[in-house]
C-alpha cells in the first residue's frame, strides 16, 4: 500500500499534466471557454428557483431559494461530471495504457482534479450570490475546503470502482448517465432533508452525498447547526467507498492493459 | 461480456463454464541481460515479442515467472504515445515526457534540445493537428532519445520514418548504450539489430529458441524465415511456358557454391542457380540464358551462355543440370524474379523457335545485410542494386582519409 503510494507521488508530474491536459482539451476552440464551467448549474439554479421556488413553493429553510438550490448544484455538478468523466477516462486512454507502464490511478484522479477547476469558477459564482441575497456568510465557511476534500475522495472511491468496471464491461458507460440521474433525486438538491419525513431520514442519509450537500448549505447560514449525525455517516461511507475503490482498482489494474 | 456471461447461464444453467484452451503467448522465457548489454529481440509477427516487452515494461503481468530489473526502465513500444493533437508541438512534449516518467524539471532542462533535435522549431507552437504525420513522428522520438533511464525497452522503433530519420535513431540507440545504458531492442529489421546488438535473442511461438551471438541467430533467423519459401522450383508442371519443347526445364534450384541447398541468400552473396532439364534427344551447340528482373517486373539483368562464350557442343539426350555462379549479388534487399530459357544456334532468336522458355518461374527474396557496413537501412527507396565503394575525404590539416566519411559527418548532434 505504501509502496503504491509513493509510486503514485513519483508519478505526479504525471498527474498534474493529464489534468492540465483535460483542461486545455475541454475549452480548446469553444467560444465561451471557461464559462461553460457556470453556465450549466446557473441555468439549472434559474429553471429549480422558477419551477420549485415559484410554482411548486418547495420549502428552502427560509434561505432564498436561489441560493438554497445553486449551493447544492455547484457541488453536485462537480460530483457529477467528475464522476462521469473519471468513469470513462481508463477507456478513454486505452492507448497509454496499451503502451506505456504507470500507476492507473492516475488516469481517473487526473480527470477528477481537471473537473476541480470549474468548482472553483462556480464558487466564485456563490460569494457573488451570497453578495447579492446579503447572506452573513459565517465562519463556518471555513469548513468548505475539507468538505471539498471529502466530495473529491467519495468522488475518487466511486470512480474507482466504475472505472475499473468499465474496462471490463462497457455496459458502465451506458449506466453511468442514468444512475447520475436517480441520484440526482435522491440528494437533497432541489428540496432540503427537513421535508423528508423523520422515519426516512435515515434512508437518506445513507447516502453519503446527502451529509456532504447539507453541511455545505448549513455553513451558508449562521443559524443553522452542522447535523453531526449526517456528517458522520457521510464521512464513514466515504472512507469505506475509497477504501474498497482503490482496493478493487488494484486488483484489477493488472488486466487492464490485455481487456482495454 | 456480461451478455455473454448471461447468455452462457441460460443455455447451460446447471453446467460450469465449457473449459477453454490456454494460449500461453509466452512459455519458459527465461534470460538475463548485463547492466550495460544491448540485447536484440527477433521473431516472427505472433512470436510472442511485443507480450515479452510489455511484461518485462509492467505493462502487464504475466501469468507465472518473475521479472526483476535494476533501475528505472523505461519503454518505448511507440513513438508518441498520449500525443493529442489539439496540443501545441512544446505542451506535447510536456506531456509525451511525464507519460514516459520524466519529471516535469526534467523536460524543462532539456526542452530545447529536444526542439532542436525534433527539426520543427519553426511549428512548437502550433498544435499537433497541423503537422505533418512525419514531424509528429519526428517530436515524438526526440522526446524519447532524451529519457534518462537505467534499462531502456524499444520496439520497432526504427520500423516507421525515413531513411534520414532511421539513421539518427540508431545512432541515438548506439550513444544511449555507449554512455553504459541497458538497452532492449525489437526489430524486424535484422541488419540493424546485427550492427546494434552483439548478442540476440530470437523468439518463436511463445519460446526462445535462440540466445546468443547475432550473427549465429541472425543467420539461424533468416534461414528458418526463408526456408517457409521457396528455394526453388519444381519446374516439370509448368504450363506457362513457351518454345517448341525439344528440351525442357525440370527444376531451378538455388545452391551455395558447394552445392548444398541454400536456404537464405543475403544481399552481396554468392549464389549458385541450378537449371535442370530434360532433353528429347541429343541437342547440339545448345545455349542457355537467366534473367532478373524485380518483382514488379522491371528487367535487371540477362545473361546467357552465348554471351559469356560458354560453348556447350552437345547434351546427350535425357536429363541433366547446368549452373551459373554469381560471385557478389550486388541487388537491394526484396523480391525478384528469375527467368530462364534454353535454345539452339539459331542467329535470331524469338520465343517461338527457342526451346523452352519459362519467364519468371522462380522467385527469390534477398535479405537484408549490412553490405555498406554503417546498420543502417538500405532498401528498395535506395535503387535495384547497390556499388561496393569506399569513401574518403581528404582534410585540409592533412589528416588521414576517412572511411565512410559520409555517414559520420553528423556526428555533432548525438
Amino acid at each position: 500500500m505504501t509502496e503504491s503510494l509513493q509510486e503514485l507521488w513519483e508519478y505526479r508530474d504525471l498527474f498534474y499534466f493529464l489534468a492540465w491536459r483535460d483542461v486545455k482539451i475541454r475549452y480548446r476552440q469553444t467560444a465561451l471557454g471557461v464559462a461553460w464551467a457556470v453556465l450549466q448549474p446557473l441555468l439549472a439554479t434559474t429553471v429549480f428557483t422558477f419551477l420549485f421556488g415559484r410554482v411548486a413553493k418547495m420549502p428552502s429553510d427560509g434561505i432564498p431559494y436561489a441560493l438554497f438550490s445553486f449551493s447544492a448544484m455547484l457541488p453536485w455538478t462537480y460530483f457529477s461530471t467528475s464522476l462521469s468523466a473519471a468513469a470513462n477516462s481508463l477507456v478513454g486512454n486505452a492507448q497509454l495504457i496499451r503502451k506505456v507502464y504507470f500507476p492507473r490511478m492516475t488516469i481517473p484522479a487526473a480527470a477528477i482534479l481537471a473537473c476541480m477547476l470549474d468548482f472553483a469558477v462556480g464558487l466564485v459564482i456563490l460569494f457573488v450570490m451570497v453578495a447579492y441575497y446579503h447572506a452573513p456568510l459565517s465562519w463556518k465557511f471555513l469548513f468548505w475546503p475539507l468538505l471539498l476534500v471529502q466530495l473529491t475522495a467519495l468522488t475518487t472511491g466511486i470512480s474507482l470502482i466504475l472505472g475499473a468496471l468499465n474496462v471490463r464491461y462497457r455496459d458502465i458507460k451506458h449506466a453511468t448517465p442514468f444512475a447520475i440521474q436517480i441520484l440526482f433525486f435522491l440528494t437533497p438538491i432541489i428540496y432540503p432533508v427537513s421535508m423528508i419525513p423523520k422515519r426516512y431520514r435515515f434512508v437518506i442519509s445513507l447516502n453519503p452525498l446527502t451529509g456532504i450537500i447539507e453541511t455545505l448549505r448549513s455553513t451558508l447560514f449562521p443559524n443553522r447547526p452542522i447535523n453531526l449525525q449526517l456528517c458522520g455517516i457521510s464521512l464513514a461511507l466515504t472512507l469505506a467507498i475509497l477504501a474498497i475503490g482503490a482496493r478493487y482498482f488494484r486488483r484489477a489494474e493488472r488486466a487492464f492493459a490485455d481487456m482495454i | 461480456m456480461l451478455r455473454e456471461a448471461v447468455m452462457r447461464f441460460a443455455k447451460n444453467p446447471f453446467h460450469r463454464r465449457t473449459p477453454s484452451i490456454p494460449f500461453w503467448a509466452l512459455r519458459d522465457v527465461s534470460f538475463c541481460g548485463n547492466a550495460g548489454e544491448i540485447i536484440g529481440i527477433v521473431g516472427r509477427n505472433g512470436a510472442g515479442k511485443s507480450t515479452l516487452l510489455k511484461i518485462l515494461s509492467k505493462i502487464t503481468y504475466a501469468t507465472t515467472g518473475r521479472v526483476s530489473v535494476h533501475g528505472r526502465v523505461a519503454s518505448l513500444l511507440e513513438v508518441g504515445t498520449g500525443f493529442h493533437e489539439e496540443l501545441t508541438g512544446r505542451e506535447n512534449i510536456y506531456l509525451n515526457g511525464t507519460v514516459l516518467g520524466m519529471k516535469k524539471r526534467e523536460v524543462e532542462q532539456k526542452l530545447e534540445q529536444i526542439v532542436e533535435f525534433s527539426g520543427v522549431q519553426k511549428f512548437i507552437d502550433t498544435p499537433l493537428k497541423r503537422y505533418s504525420s512525419g514531424m509528429a513522428l519526428r517530436l515524438g522520438f526526440a522526446v524519447a532519445a532524451h529519457l534518462e533511464a537505467d534499462v531502456l525497452i524499444i520496439d520497432e522503433v526504427l520500423a516507421v520514418g525515413d531513411a534520414e530519420f532511421q539513421r539518427k535513431c540508431l545512432k541515438r540507440m548506439e550513444d544511449l548504450h555507449k554512455s553504459g545504458r541497458t538497452v532492449l531492442f525489437v526489430s524486424h529489421n535484422v541488419m540493424a539489430i546485427e550492427y546494434l546488438c552483439p548478442r540476440t535473442i530470437w523468439i518463436d511461438r511463445g519460446r526462445v529458441r535462440r540466445d546468443g551471438d547475432s550473427k549465429d541467430v541472425i543467420r539461424e533467423y533468416l534461414a528458418h524465415f526463408a526456408s517457409a519459401q521457396k528455394t526453388g522450383s519444381d519446374l516439370k508442371e509448368r504450363q506457362d511456358r513457351e518454345g517448341t519443347g525439344e528440351m525442357r526445364f525440370t527444376g531451378i534450384e538455388f545452391l551455395e557454391q558447394d552445392g548444398q541447398v541454400k536456404p537464405v541468400t543475403r544481399s552481396g552473396e554468392a549464389l549458385t542457380v541450378r537449371l535442370h532439364y530434360r532433353a528429347s534427344q541429343a541437342m547440339r551447340d545448345a545455349q542457355f540464358g537467366i534473367s532478373w528482373s524485380t518483382e514488379f517486373g522491371s528487367p535487371i539483368a540477362s545473361i546467357s551462355t552465348a554471351d559469356a562464350g560458354y560453348e556447350i557442343p552437345v547434351i546427350p539426350a535425357g536429363n541433366g543440370h547446368i549452373d551459373i555462379t554469381f560471385d557478389f549479388l550486388n541487388l537491394m534487399p526484396g523480391r525478384y524474379w528469375v527467368s530462364i530459357w534454353t535454345t539452339g544456334p539459331h542467329h535470331h532468336n524469338t520465343v517461338k523457335n527457342c526451346w523452352d522458355v519459362l519467364e519468371r518461374c522462380a522467385a527469390i527474396d534477398l535479405e537484408w545485410a549490412d553490405f555498406y557496413r554503417s546498420g543502417h537501412g538500405m532498401g528498395r527507396q535506395h535503387g535495384i542494386i547497390f556499388l561496393p565503394c569506399k569513401w574518403s575525404a581528404s582534410m585540409n590539416g592533412g589528416q588521414a582519409p576517412r572511411e565512410c566519411a559520409s555517414l559520420d559527418s553528423e556526428t555533432g548532434n548525438g
